[in-house]
């Protein structure tokens, strides 16, 4: 077989089985879709386990030069295909409750997890563009599905538009680099900017607005304003899947422009970063302080871990990037079990999505409780939770590099940031319930959902199997 | 040293925190075999800590019972313990303290009594960490994993005003102990370790010191508390159930002055010399400024909390008095004597404010106010209890005789080798501590009983006359005979004076 069809056999397997669901659905008469179901499981475990099987020792490029397979990639899309997998498991549970299982929800989610890994991979600008576009057009569609309900459609409108902005702005800048360098290869451009010190300028015009489009993908200040909306109004199972496996690929992304591509700009972009970095820590967490809806104030604590997660890039370092790594994957993690837990505590005709529905908690399922309590002190980033050694890990780089005001600076905003996670602990804890509703969900939404609170907590006391695998992957 | 193979520190951590979930586990439908179980955990505890003290080598200046293993390898991290003349006392405090915590919530805690006893029984566990880290990230994880169990206690069992002042105490702490994180991170740039010792033999610039102990400052005066970031003291006081407050106060508020002696002294000698001076005045302001504070307070628990915060800075007042000594006569020996004076105050506040608030919490249980007006008399219907807290009231005063003398009298006599005033100033407290103490203690004890209720008081029954019986034996034994407890730190301190004493700028 072609080299290079080896080395894309991950991706070209999730293409063949997203295809071959689509038609087993489209005959399907299952109203709950379970064989749909069941095969997207099945095929993510799939992919997880030829990512695994074949991992990359070195670097392999393919398709002339836009098409990297390396650790970082392979680890990446390890856990994007991992999370997803959890993150169909708790969706699947929010639809079943619901009586609206929609076949195409897993189709899309497959195309977009292809994309994500199409993205994590993409070693020119474009096929950086493609796997963009496919992860983002499928995402817009999974927002709107609900049809009949207008606040969904209200954020993916929203969505859309300024994802097709964004979108232009990325191209945009691509064209410009394009027109200097001649080369939309990632490699090619780095060593063409270290090159030429003429038009140093220009270089630094076009990726402004490849940033542009970066910060907006993840959802850095100013470029947030869609996340709040999308969060809150998209279905909770859409969000919880938007807020997880997407955020790793667009830190892949940033990852593969900045660093693989424009690294010879450093200086540039570093300073860039610094300015959505505060901004992002600064409106994520005193915005989110305000909120009453709990799938906003997590859309504002997203922003604000976005801007923790840029401090990684800041650092400049190759250590600095893995704390990067490590600082999205466990913001994946923790995301997914608070969503998780939203899905939990709703039921058909209830969302559990405001701030309210946490009160008395622990009285109603101490459990439970404390497995939100774990999920919540890990974003606060108090130890012995998994959120703080990400957080610790950044500042640490960042320190290292020689950033100590702007580590002070971040911290300061992590200070008021913990004010709003208190305040779910406190509703969970401190007040009484409105009503005693135990919790119903099945048993086995109970277990996954346990097992992820436990694992947050593990992870925390236990950081180092992650912490070296980020970096030993980074340094190859 | 031939005891090593038993791993008593570790014990000293992980029984009380596995013996918490187990309790968590057990529920709140084994009432009497959760407390039993808490009460045994807690009493095998001591044991641990009671051995601790006999193996330990008081002439050894260096760390003992080290135990090292890896943790996180790929930033060398250890998980790193061992103590020293310093840390052993405050260890023996809080094994003891958990005792009379355990004791005292036996019949009162009625909400939720497995999540409570499993609150301190972690708690303990994790103050046992703090002093017993020799790792920097090590010490900041558990420093920092305290506050969940102290947020739950003050926040489930606290009074009328609880999330204010639980959320206070938490967002007050959190943000002194994350400026210290930095600062770690940032030695770590320097010295490539987070090995305590390590960091104390760094050497360090004296702009870089001075930031370094700024940072630290903001963590331990926080949490000692020092003027004028004491302000969540009395409200997390006031409102945390008796429990918690005797925990905050014994052991809590030693965190801070145990930071000190562990981190600011010796990583940056040459910045608390530069900031010595001010140190003295914020010191001598807490002491004085916050006595008088103490006097107008109109609830028990309050007054209580704000003579912490006075007789806390006595405490600082004799970890910095030191480098003003040695600037002033070069006499080590009356700089060791402050040091000391300032640990023998730390302790002996734990046993003495533990004990004002046990005394507090029996009336609170009685009669469910705070307020002093509303008790007057109670030595009417409850004599036993009025000669115990008689005591105690004595002893917070600084009665020559009791725990709360020897320390006081020792940062004083050693205050004078350094300057006239500051000794003057801080003698101050000897008026004002027994001005506020023993008007409390007029008011509600003495006089007629204006109240029917405080007629109707039971006196104390055999559980609370054996907790406050234990504290006034050692409140009394410390009093009369501190020997034993300056023989643990003296080699320590002596060797900490010296290694301050030594400038590290390169």
């Amino acid at each position: 077989m072609n080299a290079d069809l080896i080395i894309v056999l991950p991706e070209i397997t999730l293409l063949a089985l997203a295809c071959l669901i689509l038609i087993i659905d489209a005959f399907s008469k299952d109203p709950a879709h379970l064989l749909t179901y069941w095969t997207t499981q099945a095929s993510l475990l799939i992919v997880l386990a030829l990512i695994l099987f074949d991992f990359p020792t070195n670097t392999a490029i393919a398709f002339h030069g836009s098409f990297v397979s390396d650790a970082m990639s392979a680890t990446l899309k390890a856990f994007m295909c991992g999370i997803s997998c959890v993150v169909f498991f708790y969706s699947y549970e929010y639809v079943k409750e619901r009586n609206c299982v929609q076949g195409e929800y897993f189709v899309l989610g497959l195309f977009a997890v292809l994309g994500m890994m199409i993205m994590t991979s993409a070693y020119s600008l474009l096929s950086v563009y493609l796997g963009l576009e496919l992860l983002s057009l499928s995402l817009y569609a999974m927002v709107a599905m609900q049809r009949d309900s207008s606040s969904a459609s209200e954020a993916a409108m929203k969505y859309f538009v300024l994802g097709a902005l964004a979108s232009g702005m990325l191209l945009y800048g691509i064209s410009m680099i394009y027109g200097l360098t001649g080369s939309l290869q990632l490699m090619t451009i780095a060593e063409t900017i270290n090159v030429d010190a003429t038009n140093r300028m220009y270089f630094v015009y076009g990726m402004i607005f490849m940033i542009i489009g970066i910060a907006f993908k993840l959802g850095a200040a100013p470029f947030h304003m869609w996340v709040p909306d999308v969060y809150q109004g998209a279905p909770t199972s859409v969000t919880l899947f938007i807020s997880t496996a997407p955020k790793i690929a667009a830190f892949a992304m940033a990852m593969r422009v900045l660093v693989d591509g424009l690294m010879p700009l450093i200086s540039d972009w570093q300073s860039i970063l610094i300015i959505l970095a505060v901004l992002s820590m600064a409106t994520g967490n005193i915005i989110a302080i305000a909120q009453t809806n709990i799938k906003r104030m997590l859309a504002y604590s997203t922003i604000a871990h976005v801007g923790f997660l840029f401090l990684g890039l800041i650092a400049g370092t190759l250590s600095g990037f893995s704390g990067s790594m490590f600082y999205i994957i466990s913001y994946a993690l923790m995301s997914m079990g608070a969503f998780g837990m939203i899905i939990l505590l709703g039921r058909n005709g209830f969302e559990a999505d405001l701030l309210e529905d946490f009160k008395g908690l622990a009285e109603r399922n101490p459990w439970f409780a404390f497995v939100m309590l774990c999920i919540m002190f890990s974003m606060a980033g108090v130890p012995p939770f998994l959120g703080f050694w990400s957080k610790w890990f950044v500042l640490k780089e960042l320190v290292a590099s020689g950033f100590v005001e702007l580590a002070g600076i971040a911290v300061v905003f992590s200070i008021i940031g913990v004010y709003y996670y208190l305040r779910i602990i406190k509703l969970m804890y401190f007040d009484t319930p409105n009503a005693m509703t135990s919790v119903k969900s099945s048993k086995q939404m109970r277990f996954v959902l346990s097992m992820n609170g436990l694992l947050i907590l593990a992870l925390g006391l236990a950081p180092n199997i992650l912490m070296a695998l980020c970096l030993t992957v980074l340094s190859g | 040293m031939t005891f090593n193979s038993l791993p008593l520190l570790s014990l000293l951590i992980w029984t009380p925190i596995i013996g918490g979930i187990w309790v968590l586990i057990a529920g709140d439908r084994q009432e009497q075999t959760v407390k039993y179980f808490a009460f045994a955990v807690a009493i095998l505890t001591f044991i641990f800590s009671v051995i601790l003290y006999c193996w330990f080598d008081p002439d050894y200046a260096g760390m003992q019972f080290v135990e090292e293993a890896d943790w996180i390898t790929t930033f060398n991290i250890k998980y790193h313990l061992g103590v020293d003349g310093i840390a052993l006392p405050l260890i023996l405090l809080s094994s003891f303290t958990t005792i009379l915590v355990i004791l005292a919530a036996w019949e009162v805690i009625e909400k939720h009594i497995s999540y409570y006893m499993c609150a301190f029984l972690v708690l303990t566990g994790l103050m046992n960490g703090v002093f017993a880290a020799l790792d920097a990230i090590l010490f900041y994880v558990y420093w920092e994993a305290m506050l969940i169990p102290m947020f739950l206690i003050i926040g489930i069992w606290g009074g009328p005003n609880r999330v204010y002042a639980t959320v206070k105490f938490f967002l007050y702490t959190f943000l002194g102990s994350v400026f210290m994180l930095v600062a770690f991170l940032y030695l770590y740039s320097a010295a490539d370790s987070f090995n305590i010792q390590a960091l104390h033999d760094v050497p360090l610039s004296l702009t870089a010191q001075k930031y370094i102990f700024i940072a630290f400052f903001l963590a331990f005066a926080v949490k000692i508390p020092m003027w004028p970031v004491h302000t969540w003291l009395p409200d997390a006081h006031v409102e945390a159930p008796t429990g918690g407050s005797v925990i905050l106060a014994a052991l809590m508020l030693k965190m801070g002055g145990y930071g000190f002696l562990r981190f600011s002294l010796p990583i940056t000698p040459d910045a608390s010399l530069f900031f010595n001076e001010a140190m003295i005045v914020l010191s001598l302001i807490a002491i004085v400024y916050i006595g008088f504070i103490a006097l107008v307070q109109e609830d028990m628990k309050k007054l209580i909390a704000y003579s912490s915060i006075s007789h806390m800075g006595f405490v600082t007042l004799g970890f910095f008095i030191p480098f003003s000594i040695m600037a002033a006569s070069g006499s080590p020996a009356s700089a060791i004597m402050g040091m000391e004076g300032a640990m023998m105050q730390m302790i002996s506040h734990g046993f003495i404010s533990a004990a004002m608030f046990l005394c507090v919490g029996v009336m609170y249980d009685r009669m469910h106010s705070r307020m002093i007006k509303d008790y007057g008399g109670v030595v009417n219907s409850m004599p036993y209890f009025a000669a115990f807290m008689m005591l105690f009231a004595m002893a917070n005063a600084g009665l020559p005789g009791t725990s709360g003398f020897v320390g006081e009298f020792l940062v004083i006599l050693s205050s004078f080798e350094a300057n006239f005033w500051i000794a003057f100033t801080a003698a101050l407290t000897l008026i004002l501590g027994a001005a506020y103490t023993l008007w409390l203690y007029k008011r509600v004890v003495f006089g007629e009983i204006t109240q029917d209720a405080v007629a109707k008081l039971q006196d104390i029954n055999g559980r609370e006359t054996f907790i406050l019986f234990l504290l006034a034996i050692v409140v009394l034994i410390f009093g009369i005979w501190p020997a034993p407890l300056f023989d643990i730190m003296h080699v320590t301190v002596e060797q900490l004076v010296q290694h301050v004493s030594q400038t590290k700028i390169l």
